[in-house]
């Protein structure tokens, strides 16, 4: 079966509905000082579908998700979301559109319970105003006790149960991967940014963190964009990847295209210069 | 053997948000509170009033307050003194103002002003941190008490440059001034550390304090998930301000009867809350109360067994008081570097098992 894929919305061969453009950035330049850390740069990301950006060190990946969560302002370009031209925004106002985003670092606030980490990421769902919350009736009581609900159906659904309570400074490296994994999805995000989900896990782990990626896409229909350096993890999650190099984009198509593209294979293996 | 978990289901995220999820703690805190209000109102002296529940209760508020702002946002503050003053002087001026109104309401509006203040200082937070967020409201410290001595208007130019506080009453009985029955003293206080308690447990496990301790935690990843850092900082310094000037307040008019800016809520004032927090712990409730109570009680009880009970000199007594204060201070952070709170929460845990070993 052959597929549109410049169509408005198109069916993959796993029976997921790829819909319209997201997200769409146009010519976006990032420099810092003397140097350019993006440099012209589009692409877009369509709705339900999951986005790889790879490329090797310092290509500039990272640069570019933050320039998508709002926490880099590009020289050059336009960010647009939903059709329109997102204006200059502060980091928290992207979070309050939707986005939301785990880091390469793991971000998790440390002093504070996974639950209360989880409960935090739906902070954009909750407006009881100081005084509500200061004797805990009415409002304040009803949303939190609405959002505990919330925010128990994603421990469900990442399996996290069992250290709901415990505070976050105790666990083990994969078990905060998945927090933060969490605490982003609790917000309900209309684009979810991952930046390294797999970094430093073993094969198992991965495994586990692939399952979780591809259910969320399927059963929340969440759209994902995802930094990975694990190419069998990119190839086989992504419906369209993005290549970048030293600031540039040299690739982007489905999986297949990218690993045929001449580009993309002298990036990653090198040109001999014979 | 009788503090268990086991046997108390929860069967709604309502039962299990609840601050003593154990019903030995329930029934503790209970008890506590039965017993504050209906057993010792009838027992305390001038004594126990003045020497230990007026200050216990008053420096609790103050600890609450600084631990809300520094334990919770994350946000040093070395001006707990000066805006204690800022609460006294103001209650001072609204007493004298509209006399007829509750002190109750001059309290509360002393907070309020407080607050206001608190948020003008806390300005610099939103660029500098740590040390030198620490000796930026070291400045506030420093200026406020200053500005209390400077200008006469604050103390009515009054001769001495005290002020005083005027005789008041709430429901008929008499709170401030000299003619101040202990057990009414004694109450207003704990009214107000009650209220106060329970307003920040409830600010603390909502929304508002996951955006404080985000802040303080990790302040970019809370911005970029959505925190609005300026509100987050801001309201910690009002509410935070809020519950020192109420301390102010009750320090000066209710404990205190008469107060000086320089003598009565200078920068030792601002240290003296800065160790209760940080010997009790950071980040709790608890923690607040039980800094105070150290700090408050410590010197009271070493006085009396050296005076009272080893017969040595006062003067002699009052030397080694310190030494032995400070002293204690160090073996209890080596110990538990976490706080009285952490201590605790320790023996809690491992009350849960007791007496088997897993």
């Amino acid at each position: 079966m052959t597929t549109d894929m410049n169509a408005d919305s198109y069916v993959t061969e796993d029976g997921r509905t790829i819909g319209p453009v997201v997200m769409d950035l146009k010519n976006i330049t990032l420099r810092f000082g003397g140097v350019v850390a993006i440099k012209d740069i589009s692409f877009n990301i369509r709705e339900g579908e999951i986005r790889a950006i790879i490329g090797p060190n310092g290509a500039g990946k990272s640069s570019m998700l933050n320039v998508i969560s709002g926490f880099y302002k590009p020289q050059e370009g336009e960010v647009w979301f939903r059709g329109s031209k997102r204006p200059q925004m502060k980091p928290y106002q992207v979070a309050q559109q939707g986005l939301a985003r785990t880091f390469q670092n793991i971000a998790l606030f440390e002093g504070m319970t996974v639950l209360d980490n989880i409960m935090t990421g739906r902070l954009n769902k909750m407006n009881a105003n100081l005084f509500q919350q200061a004797i805990w009736k009415g409002k304040a009581e009803k949303e939190e006790l609405e959002n505990r609900e919330a925010c128990e159906k994603v421990i469900d659904f990442l399996e996290i149960q069992h250290i709901r309570k415990t505070p976050v400074g105790r666990l083990p490296y994969g078990l905060k991967k998945r927090v933060e994994l969490a605490r982003a999805l609790a917000a309900e995000p209309s684009l979810l940014l991952l930046d390294e989900p797999m970094a430093g896990m073993n094969v198992e782990e991965k495994e586990d963190m692939s399952r979780f990626i591809l259910d969320m896409n399927d059963e929340f229909g969440t759209t994902i964009a995802l930094i990975e350096h694990d190419m069998g993890v990119v190839m086989d999650l992504s419906d369209r990847v993005v290549v970048m190099d030293y600031g540039k984009k040299i690739g982007d198509g489905t999986p297949d295209e990218v690993r045929n593209n001449q580009d993309v294979i002298d990036a990653y293996l090198g040109v001999s210069h014979d | 053997m009788f503090y268990r978990e086991a046997g108390d289901f929860k069967t709604s995220y309502r039962d299990d948000n609840q601050t003593f999820p154990i019903r030995l703690d329930r029934a503790g805190y209970w008890i506590a509170l039965f017993v504050a209000f209906c057993v010792i109102p009838f027992f305390v002296n001038d004594y126990w009033v003045n020497s230990i529940f007026a200050p216990f209760f008053i420096y609790a508020i103050a600890a609450l307050g600084l631990n809300i702002l520094t334990g919770y946002a994350g946000q040093v503050s070395l001006g707990t003194g000066g805006f204690m003053a800022v609460g006294a002087y103001a209650c001072y001026k609204l007493m004298v103002a509209f006399p007829d109104v509750s002190i109750v309401f001059h309290v509360l509006i002393a907070g309020g002003i407080t607050a206001a203040v608190g948020v003008a200082f806390g300005l610099p937070s939103l660029r500098i941190k740590g040390f030198y967020l620490a000796v930026a409201t070291l400045a506030a410290q420093f200026f406020l008490v200053w500005l209390f001595n400077k200008v006469a208007w604050f103390y009515n130019y009054s001769a001495s440059g005290q002020i005083n506080a005027p005789e008041r009453s709430v429901l008929g009985v008499v709170v401030t001034g000299p003619n101040t029955e202990a057990w009414a003293k004694y109450m207003i206080c704990l009214v107000f550390l009650v209220v106060l308690a329970w307003v920040a447990r409830n600010l603390t496990r909502g929304m508002t304090g996951r955006k404080w301790m985000g802040i303080r935690d990790m302040d970019i990843a809370a911005e970029i998930i959505g925190v609005n850092p300026l509100m987050a900082k801001m309201s910690a310094f009002a509410v935070s301000s809020f519950f020192v000037g109420v301390a102010g307040a009750l320090f000066f008019a209710v404990y205190l009867g008469a107060a000086e800016a320089g003598e009565s809520f200078g920068i030792t004032k601002s240290f003296l809350v800065l160790f209760m927090i940080i010997i009790g712990g950071l980040g709790s409730i608890f923690g607040s109360f039980a800094g105070a109570a150290f700090m408050v009680l410590m010197p009271v009880i070493l006085k009396n067994l050296l005076v009272g009970t080893l017969g040595w000199p006062t003067e002699i007594a009052a030397e080694l008081e310190f030494i032995i204060v400070g002293g204690l201070i160090v073996i209890f952070l080596i110990l538990e570097p976490h706080g009285l709170a952490q201590l605790w929460r320790l023996t809690k845990e491992k009350l849960r098992l007791w007496p088997f070993p897993h």
